[in-house]
């Protein structure tokens, strides 16, 4: 099976638009897991609904929100132009971005409930041992919680993957910058003769897919097998 | 070194309002499970804050309510060995031994690795994982961990009780060798007597939430589950028929042969049922302990039993009679009486190194 160089583009796109998404989340997933798991505050409750809504909402209208917040006349789109550089509007940035607004529920989920395993009573030992709370976290509750963070790392890799709707709204189809993997694949349904690109793609992504999930199983289970001491 | 505590916290319907102060060796905090004894160590290790009151440790105030100050549990210098070992379980033994060593300002690491592993006896276990431990070794690990942080006040809160009789068996004279050679000052939480006899140098006892008395192990255990501490000090063995000879306040005992050193110190518990009472000198007795005494006092209890203090030499003694013999024997306070002890009631399963009793060195407990 060989690529057109345009599939192949897109294929290494989205490869690069999925794990950026991903890389770029993850301190922004870790820390808000860590605050819903272990925080008591007002508007948790908001929080979290916020977080999780790109779950339950239509992909069309997180891309359209992410397009009237950073789109070029968005509300925040010029001042991140203009004073720090950062475009997303029809970039491949930005389709990392809608990536990573889908994926973050995943993300936070999965990485929540390891938090929310990690046995409080080891913290406190690091503590008596003097270990101040961000050594106590950098030294025992996040080696702890890698198991949960992964799983949910490569979930929210996996739905970049396949994230459509979100992306095409916000950054549309742009062959070589925005046009991702399933971008290009609704692209060949569209037009006479796509069929065999279509095929191709769709079993590219399942093979991707599908090598995410288990690389993530057996790096898990090998993770969870050193934590439980073996 | 001294520890000051004054602390007062509402847990629900209880209410925790302890007062003691402790100095070196090894406090024992002793008590009932639930008379919160816990409570006071995690006040004491900023684990939980007192709602009013103050902990002092050597002169350094680490919580004050009054004026507003709390030091944080790592800013605190006070190791914890937990009843449950708490080992991290994605780090070997030795990193596990290793960690409160970073935070330690490197002048203040007073404890040599090598000593303490070989002390514990942990070489052979450095690098393994603390799921492959037995519950001895990991708790033994917990000791050690807690140990190399260099603490100035160490917390034990009942480091064996998650233990069975051997694996404690195993534990206690890696406890005592703690005592001896750290010369780090120990707080130690139990509810078990032949421990805290063993271990203490002195006791705290706590009795719902209050302390209820303080002071020398002998004086604040004797009378606590109907049984004596008596202290004393080996003066003969004798090789023919197996016994050693204890010289005590209350006079001479004979148990059977235990092997320590002449001039040894040990503590001594005697059960009270295991006491009998005479009112004249008995002759042809196949007990070989009696002690002249003084009865002090006579607590009937509900059913036949009464419990009877002597004081003998001034030791106190404590002998479970029946009522009826109380009545027939005209036992009341100031009657002298011969107090009776079988030697082979003298159990060896108790043997052990002292806490700092008047000798300082070589000395053991023996529960009878």
């Amino acid at each position: 099976m060989t690529l057109s160089p345009e599939e192949y583009t897109a294929v290494r796109l989205s490869l690069r638009v999925a794990f950026w998404a991903v890389t770029a989340s993850l301190p922004f997933g870790i820390v808000v897991a860590v605050v819903l798991a272990r925080g008591r505050f007002w508007g948790k409750t908001f929080l979290e609904g916020l977080v999780y809504l790109p779950l339950v909402l239509p992909p069309v209208v997180t891309g359209y929100a992410l397009l009237l917040l950073f789109g070029r006349r968005g509300v925040l789109g010029p001042f991140l132009a203009e004073r720090l550089g950062i475009v997303f509007a029809f970039r491949w940035t930005g389709a990392a971005l809608a990536c990573a607004v889908m994926g973050f529920p995943l993300l936070v989920r999965a990485t929540r409930l390891s938090v929310e395993a990690v046995d409080r009573r080891l913290e406190d030992a690091a503590a008596t041992l003097g270990a101040n709370r961000l050594w106590v976290f950098l030294t025992v509750t996040l080696p702890l919680m890698v198991p949960g963070l992964l799983a949910g790392a490569v979930l929210a890799f996996a739905r970049s993957l396949g994230e459509f709707g979100a992306t095409i709204t916000f950054v549309s189809n742009i062959p070589g910058e925005t046009q991702t993997l399933p971008s290009a694949l609704y692209t060949f349904t569209q037009v006479p003769g796509g069929e065999a690109g279509a095929l191709r793609l769709s079993l590219i992504a399942v093979a991707v897919s599908m090598l995410a999930l288990l690389a993530a199983e057996v790096l898990g289970r090998r993770i969870a097998r050193r934590l439980q001491g073996a | 070194m001294s520890l000051d505590v004054d602390v007062f916290r509402r847990l629900g319907a209880f209410t925790l309002q302890v007062t003691f102060r402790a100095e070196g060796g090894l406090t024992a905090l002793f008590g009932a499970s639930g008379s919160g004894k816990t409570t006071v160590v995690n006040i004491i290790a900023g684990l939980v804050r007192p709602e009013r009151g103050r902990v002092v440790v050597n002169g350094d105030v680490v919580v004050d309510t009054e004026r507003g100050m709390f030091v944080r549990p790592h800013r605190r210098r006070i190791g914890y060995v937990f009843q449950e070992p708490r080992l991290f379980p994605h780090m070997t033994v030795r990193r596990n031994l290793l960690y409160g060593r970073w935070f330690t300002p490197r002048h203040a690491r007073d404890q040599s690795f090598e000593q303490v592993t070989d002390l514990l006896g942990l070489g052979p276990l450095l690098d393994r994982r603390p799921a492959r431990l037995s519950g001895g070794e990991k708790q033994r690990v917990a000791i050690g961990r807690a140990w190399l942080s260099s603490p100035r006040l160490l917390l034990m809160d009942e480091p064996l009780s998650s233990l069975d009789t051997a694996r404690k068996q195993e534990i206690l004279p890696y406890l005592e060798r703690l005592r001896d050679d750290s010369r780090i000052p120990i707080v130690y939480v139990s509810h078990s007597l032949p421990e805290v006899a063993r271990l203490a140098t002195q006791v705290v006892l706590l009795t719902d939430g209050r302390v209820s008395a303080t002071g020398p192990v002998e004086r604040v255990l004797t009378g606590i589950e109907s049984s004596s501490i008596l202290e004393a000090r080996v003066v003969d063995h004798d090789d023919v028929f197996g016994l050693t000879t204890l010289e005590s306040r209350a006079g001479r005992l004979r148990l059977p042969r235990v092997e320590l050193s002449v001039g040894a110190v040990v503590r001594v518990g005697i059960r009270a049922q295991d006491v009998l009472l005479a009112v004249h000198p008995p002759g042809g007795l196949s007990a070989r302990n009696v002690l002249p005494a003084v009865v002090t006092g006579v607590e009937l209890q509900p059913g036949a039993v009464a419990e009877v203090k002597l004081c003998a030499g001034g030791a106190t003694l404590i002998a479970q009679i029946t009522r009826e013999t109380v009545h027939a024997l005209e036992i009341a306070p100031g009657r002298p009486v011969y107090a009776i002890i079988k030697a082979v009631a003298f159990d060896r399963a108790m043997l052990a190194s002292d806490a700092g009793l008047a000798s300082g060195a070589g000395s053991d407990i023996i529960n009878v």
